[in-house]
């Protein structure tokens, strides 16, 4: 396995209204091809920037990030983002919104027939088929998500980063996707970065959980090894001691020695 | 100051509607329980009267506070008269004895092309003009003394810089009309533009849409709604305005026409022509919510 992502020295430092804010120090990172990465670490602790820094939404004050040997300079269709928020257009539908990033990557290569199945295989992958000419109001949040989704697959990213991509949803329809999510990339074989605040979630999709420390100026704290069997079931996971012993460092991590600050308490 | 605009009285209006047939049904689980809101089961009668009833009460009073204060006579007309007088103009509303003594027909019309001609060149201007202000930090702090300065200006202050740079009553009623319909549409775009969801950009950029797609996708969808409310406020200023303008400037028009009518001493068509405004000015203002409305998303 090579290193695919790369995050070397890296630091942020936002301009607010109130003088320099650093946000995060010293990352260093190194993510193989075809890994699921889960960053954890309590609010404002900087996980999503990193995120965005990985997705070229912003540039690092110091330090250098690399994707696939190239420097990411800018957002790319090879590292597609599933927002927390869905983020999709209103006025288009389902399949219209997958649509725009479809025509983006494959338009100039392919017929007007082959987008059309591309974008009607994302939307089956996750299981909105049924969907694709309805419009996002019309559709539940759980389902949003997963056009969400959809859509970040269909461009066929090398990485796949995801900023709490289930955070507004209910248990158990996060669950559910959960699942999906987890087929979906054994089947894809994607590298996945994702943000999350929910320990079990990290410890049940994820090779690798990145633990931050508390912000200002936060870093890395310690990477935890899930070495969990694939495919993964929740169920027969819930006793299992491997399962039990990830899931105490974290939160051994998270709540004994990086309690959240008091003032967000 | 644009999303307070969004809702209109009629908006209020419907909302008893919603609710009515749940109170009107026993069987109705609680009064939360929302019906679903596409299915139409019957017609609810109740609810219709409660929707009629209200502005028949409200015109009623209206008619019968003015009958009775005009029962006793004097130069004031009754409401009967005016109705009758009404019946008359509607009669033949298309005549031409004259350039100076047209039917109201053609003085509705000839105000309409005004502040169609007007608004058009206004929305032709402003719309781009507030796109540019949204998206340009630079221009947007460069201009928006200027509009600030502006746009309190009555309309009608600018007319005789129409009249002394067109040397003609009709531009200059249309160039007063382009003043006041240009303001709203200017900054409720620019500020539509500058309120399209970060996350929306974001998609753009994480999908590395092309300036174009991104106008076309992204940017014209979201302002739409914004716009729209600009075009409706821009539309009842200037049928504000045209009345006035046309008082002054003369030639044929419905502001000219009232003006005519009081010098002919002929209130009943003065009330005419006060209804008659106003009913045109509910029906631009109902058509522009129509198409705002087939606009509107919801996410």
């Amino acid at each position: 396995m090579q290193d695919f992502i790369d995050v070397q020295d890296a630091a942020m430092v936002f301009q607010t209204a109130r003088g320099p804010f650093p946000a995060l120090r010293d990352i260093r990172l190194k993510v193989a091809q075809g890994e699921f990465i889960a960053l954890i670490g309590h609010s404002g602790c900087g996980k999503s920037t990193l995120l965005n820094l990985i997705a070229g939404l912003i540039k690092p004050s110091e330090g250098v990030l690399i994707c696939d040997r190239r420097e990411i300079a800018a957002p790319g269709p090879e590292r597609a983002v599933v927002f927390q928020n869905h983020s999709l257009l209103p006025w288009l539908t389902c399949a219209g919104n997958v649509d725009l990033a479809v025509e983006r990557v494959f338009g100039a290569r392919e017929s007007k027939a082959q987008l059309k199945a591309r974008t009607q295989a994302a939307l089956e992958l996750v299981g909105m088929g049924h969907a694709a000419n309805k419009r996002p109001g019309e559709i539940s949040g759980g389902m949003k998500q997963r056009v969400g989704i959809a859509r970040a697959l269909a461009m066929e990213p090398k990485v796949l980063l995801m900023d709490e991509p289930f955070g507004a949803l209910d248990a158990l329809t996060r669950a559910h996707l959960q699942d999906e999510l987890l087929k979906i990339v054994a089947r894809t074989r994607s590298t996945v970065v994702m943000v999350t605040h929910d320990v079990d979630e990290a410890v049940l999709l994820s090779d690798r959980i990145v633990m931050m420390t508390n912000g200002p100026a936060a870093t890395i704290g310690e990477i935890l090894d899930v070495d969990l069997p694939r495919p993964r079931d929740r169920v027969a996971l819930s006793e299992d001691p491997g399962y039990m012993r990830c899931r105490k460092a974290v939160i051994d991590f998270l709540y004994t020695r990086h309690q959240r600050p008091a003032l967000a308490a | 100051m644009v999303s307070a605009v969004f809702h209109s009285p009629l908006d209020a209006a419907d909302e008893p509607v919603a609710e009515a047939p749940a109170a009107a049904v026993p069987a109705a689980v609680k009064p939360a329980a929302v019906p679903a809101p596409r299915a139409r089961p019957r017609r609810d009668w109740r609810a219709l009267w409660l929707q009629i009833l209200p502005p028949v009460f409200g015109l009623g009073l209206l008619v019968g506070i003015w009958a009775l204060l005009t029962i006793k006579g004097g130069n004031f007309p009754t409401p009967l008269q005016t109705w009758q007088s009404a019946v008359d103009l509607f009669a033949d509303p298309f005549y031409r004895r004259g350039p100076n003594d047209q039917g109201i027909g053609w003085n509705i019309l000839f105000s309409l092309q005004r502040v169609a001609v007007g608004f058009g060149l206004a929305a032709l201007v402003g719309i781009p003009l507030g796109f540019m202000l949204g998206r340009f930090t630079f221009l947007n702090r460069m201009v928006s003394p200027l509009v600030s300065l502006l746009r309190p200006v009555s309309p009608l202050a600018w007319l005789p810089i129409g009249l002394l740079v067109f040397k003609s009553a009709n531009p200059a009623a249309i160039w007063t009309i382009f003043i006041c319909s240009i303001w709203p549409m200017i900054i409720n775009t620019a500020v539509g533009v500058q309120r399209v969801p970060e996350d929306y950009l974001n998609v753009a950029k994480v999908l590395n849409l092309s300036e174009w797609k991104v106008i076309t996708k992204i940017l014209f969808p979201a302002v739409l709604p914004y716009l729209l409310t600009g075009v409706r406020l821009s539309v009842g200023t200037a049928w504000l305005v045209i009345v006035a303008a046309e008082m002054l400037t003369g030639g044929v028009g419905i502001g000219f026409w009232v003006w005519d009518e009081w010098n002919n001493l002929n209130v009943q068509h003065i009330l005419v022509a006060i209804f008659v405004i106003g009913i045109v000015g509910l029906l631009l203002e109902q058509g522009l919510m129509l198409i705002a409305r087939r606009f509107s998303f919801d996410d």
